[in-house]
């Protein structure tokens, strides 16, 4: 019995390809299975190829495999593109208008069936994809049943008739199969258990609403629009508000005008907005202004590619804006850690007075994975640092409030607008004690050494090591980001043959955090960056930060898509017979 | 009661006789009158001479960046609506770098007032042509005269759908006094474009003194609720007018926010709600 099956469906896209791949991969996870899923589409809206892959196991995987055992290959096209990554033994369910038959080919068992006549039969042409499904799950060794309660919540509201036609065409490609003899795969059901299927987009937005999140303002941007739409729809529900603004510069400042007003607040963007937002970034940081920023990375530089996935603004990240600004930046890897980052990403723009950066990237934010039931507990408590109350405020009594009061932490108290008690200007420009502009040298080193100070006290754990217990290893992976999921599995790979290899997957950009990681990389023979950009610029942080220049490969891949796993084993191969020769 | 004291803020460095002193008190004059005290005001800027007025008034405030005031002012009003949220900047700043923002400002309609301190040059960066300048303005970036048309704010806040457009010259306290806290009663964005002459590069007080603007409350019958009345008076005297050009009364943008609640967000617990949130999460099961 296996206890893992993977499965694809590729068409053109504006053929419901998305929806059908969904539709499986939420009925998969309310059977128990884990999930990791992968699209693949272009920047169109119909037309070119796309797919959908599902990888469902016992164990929770956050990547979706290298092959397929089942695919449904609505066209020629797909067949082609797809076919070369069959596992042995697959099934290809293919689209044939012409004729029907069963042959074994390329390895596979390819069976040609006119699934559009089909449909035609139900009097629906639309319901095509949901036969090719009753089709492959009869070949996964499952029930067609099992979509019922799925089907009944997508569309009962539009009609019992509806429902009824999306459960007979699940049921005549079934039967379709199942009247051909073919014997199906056999695969065990896991345990239930209660869990969610969803994107780090929805799972950071999320999170931002539970953190108490209360007004976003963004531009639409490719891949984080999501976010916006997310919180379009649900900030009126916890009396938030979502603005759209009317560029991607504006999305920041009007982010920072909430924060400095005292409401939790946050734009999401991808690489080309975080250029346009560099400028507002300097005044979130100059202002000491709270504000939580996410990064869904694609393909740069100009508009690249737009619809394509790439970690390359890990410079503009930590680097961005002239002159000295004090920042996090943080990169959660799972859908599960997007929740819990969002906390603190909140937490912390608040504790630290200045702008936090969360990187996604596109695989991360479009991709649904599984993540365990939502309970309080994934997130961190909400702590608003040191936001005074407005007796707090007149207590101090000051006729013009020290807003950036030097501290010995260099955090200073701070009021919102409405406090009485509190009033004083925020500045851009540098500033004195109660915000008035000033350019007395003493003044501007105090305030420098202040607002770069500050984040001297921030300590976290920057890192998770994957690949058993903690400890040092010959040869160590660093990675940031979604390829978690693929690294993850190279480790577990490369110790089964037998090597001392483990992963670091670095959380905390910004700054570093050396602790654990420096004697990690220290005892290393060789450290191993894998990162999808053209330069290496995890290679360069981690380079610089820990002086391990020396020692330091990097695997790197910038065509727009993820790394497979058999990729990164052969360019790591390649790296140790260039170390013989 | 807050006097002109509680609204003193840094002492004022601008050039003596500058327009702006008289904006900086029009801006004072007109909180008081209204009765806010200065925790209840919230003053952005954006950058240059004009930028300054969150400096030199005592109040909420936020000097931000060049041409970027009314991002920042719309989102701090939409976060604590129970202020009253005044935008400030130069010409450079809102009809140059930052005329994007106020346009899309504008057909928003958030309940806020842009308050454009108009001298018709780049003063603190020493007398540069600005958008305002007109066509011909000889200076140091137009050595042969400016070649492009200049910016015309009244037509332009009007055509992109602003609900409450004013204009008035500082020379005349007393009338800016009144139009500022009309704009600032308007529920709405509310432009108020003041001429404020720069006495150091661009002094145009004899030009005003001498030409005075066609005050509206001249003209008999005038209605500033009928936007053809106000395109033509505008076309018809060149832009030289001063008063309440238009107003009208469309809902402000938070009427159309769904669940905006009646408190001010900012001071709104954000301890989550559990139910709402299983309710949400339900959405993934």
């Amino acid at each position: 019995m296996k206890k893992e099956i993977t499965f694809k469906i590729g068409g053109q896209q504006g053929e419901g390809i998305d929806s059908t791949g969904e539709v499986l991969a939420i009925t998969l996870m309310q059977q128990g299975f884990k999930i990791a899923s992968y699209k693949h589409f272009s920047s169109r809206i119909k037309g070119g190829h796309t797919y959908y892959h599902i990888r469902a196991s016992h164990q929770q995987v956050y990547y979706p495999g290298d092959t397929t055992d089942i695919l449904i290959a609505l066209d020629d096209e797909s067949y082609e593109h797809n076919i070369g990554s069959m596992s042995p033994g697959g099934y290809v369910l293919l689209e044939n208008s012409k004729e029907e038959k069963v042959e074994q080919k390329d390895g596979c068992t390819v069976i040609q069936v006119n699934f559009s006549k089909m449909a035609q039969e139900l009097g629906n042409k639309i319901i095509r994809n949901m036969i090719a499904l009753g089709s492959a799950v009869y070949l996964m060794g499952m029930d067609y049943k099992m979509f019922q309660p799925l089907v009944e919540k997508k569309f009962l509201r539009k009609g019992q008739a509806l429902v009824d036609l999306n459960i007979n065409a699940l049921k005549k490609g079934y039967e379709y199969i199942q009247n051909l003899g073919i014997p199906p795969f056999k695969v065990e059901r896991p345990e239930p258990s209660e869990q969610a299927l969803l994107t780090g987009n929805e799972a950071f937005a999320f999170g931002a609403l539970a953190s108490g999140c209360r007004f976003l303002s963004a531009y639409p941007i490719t891949p984080a629009s999501e976010i916006m739409e997310y919180m379009k729809a649900n900030l009126p529900k916890v009396g938030g508000v979502a603005v759209q603004a009317e560029d991607e510069l504006a999305g920041l400042l009007m982010a920072i005008g909430a924060g400095y007003a005292g409401v939790r607040s946050m734009t999401s963007t991808s690489g080309p907005g975080i250029s346009l937002k560099t400028e507002a970034l300097g005044l979130a940081g100059m202002s000491e202004t709270p504000v939580v920023i996410v990064n869904s990375q694609r393909g740069g530089p100009g508009t690249g590619l737009p619809t394509k996935y790439e970690q390359g603004d890990l410079n503009t990240m930590i680097y961005a804006g002239h002159g000295d600004i004090p920042r996090i930046v943080l990169a959660p890897s799972t859908v599960e850690e997007c929740i819990r980052m969002a906390s603190m990403a909140f937490n912390l723009a608040e504790r630290y007075q200045c702008p936090v950066i969360v990187a996604l990237d596109l695989v991360l934010s479009l991709n649904k994975q599984t993540c365990p039931d939502f309970s309080p507990k994934m997130l961190e408590p909400i702590d608003r640092g040191k936001l005074l109350t407005e007796k707090e405020l007149e207590e101090l009594q000051e006729f013009n409030f020290k807003r950036y009061r030097l501290t010995e932490d260099g955090i200073s108290p701070r009021s919102i607008p409405g406090q009485r008690g509190g009033v004083h200007p925020a500045n851009s420009n540098e500033h004195s004690e109660t915000g008035h502009i000033t350019e007395l040298p003493d003044i501007r080193e105090a305030m420098m050494n202040k607002r770069m100070g500050k984040l001297k006290s921030f300590k976290m754990k920057g890192y998770e090591f994957i690949g058993g217990e903690e400890k040092p290893v010959q040869t160590l992976f660093i990675g940031f980001g979604s390829t978690r999921g693929v690294l993850e599995e190279v480790v577990r790979t490369l110790q089964d043959k037998g090597e001392d290899v483990g992963l670091a997957q670095i959380k905390v950009l910004h700054p570093f955090q050396p602790e654990g990681l420096a004697e990690l990389a220290e005892k290393a023979e060789k450290i191993v960056v894998v990162e999808n950009n053209w330069s290496g610029q995890m290679a360069g942080l981690i380079a610089k930060e820990l002086q391990v220049a020396h020692k330091i490969e990097t695997i790197r891949k910038f065509d727009g898509n993820p790394f497979t796993l058999a990729e990164i084993l052969n360019q790591y191969e390649q790296l140790l017979t260039k170390e013989v020769v | 009661m807050a006097t002109l004291k509680d609204y003193k803020g840094d002492t004022a460095t601008w050039c003596p006789g500058c327009g702006h002193f008289s904006v900086l008190a029009g801006i004072q004059r007109a909180c008081i009158a209204m009765g806010l005290e200065p925790h209840e005001v919230a003053v952005i800027t954006g950058i240059g001479c004009s930028g300054k007025v969150s400096e030199y008034m005592r109040c909420y405030g936020f000097h931000t960046l060049h041409g970027r005031s009314l991002p920042v002012a719309q989102a701090v009003k939409l976060a604590n609506r129970g202020l009253k949220v005044v935008a400030a900047g130069g010409d450079g700043d809102g009809y140059g770098i930052g005329v994007g923002h106020f346009t899309h400002a504008a057909r928003r309609n958030v309940d806020i007032t842009y308050i454009v301190l108009d001298n018709q040059i780049y003063g603190l960066t020493k007398g540069q042509t600005s958008p305002t300048s007109k066509q011909g303005f000889v200076s140091r970036t137009s050595p042969e005269g400016a070649g492009e048309q200049e910016v015309r704010p009244l037509e332009l806040a009007l055509g992109a759908g602003a609900s409450f457009v004013a204009q008035v010259f500082a020379g005349d306290i007393k009338r800016m006094t009144e139009i500022i806290q009309q704009a600032m009663n308007h529920e709405g964005f509310a432009l108020v474009n003041v001429f404020s002459p720069c006495v150091t590069y661009n002094n145009t007080y004899t030009y005003f003194k001498e030409e005075p603007l066609l005050d509206l409350k001249d003209v008999p019958d005038y209605d500033p609720t009928d936007l053809n009345n106000a395109y033509n008076i505008v076309l018809k005297n060149n832009g030289r007018v001063q008063g309440v050009i238009y107003q009208n009364n469309r809902p402000a943008y938070h009427t159309f926010l769904a669940g905006y609640p009646e408190d001010p967000i900012a001071f709104r617990s954000i301890e989550p709600d559990q139910d709402v949130l299983n309710e949400l999460w339900a959405e993934f099961k």
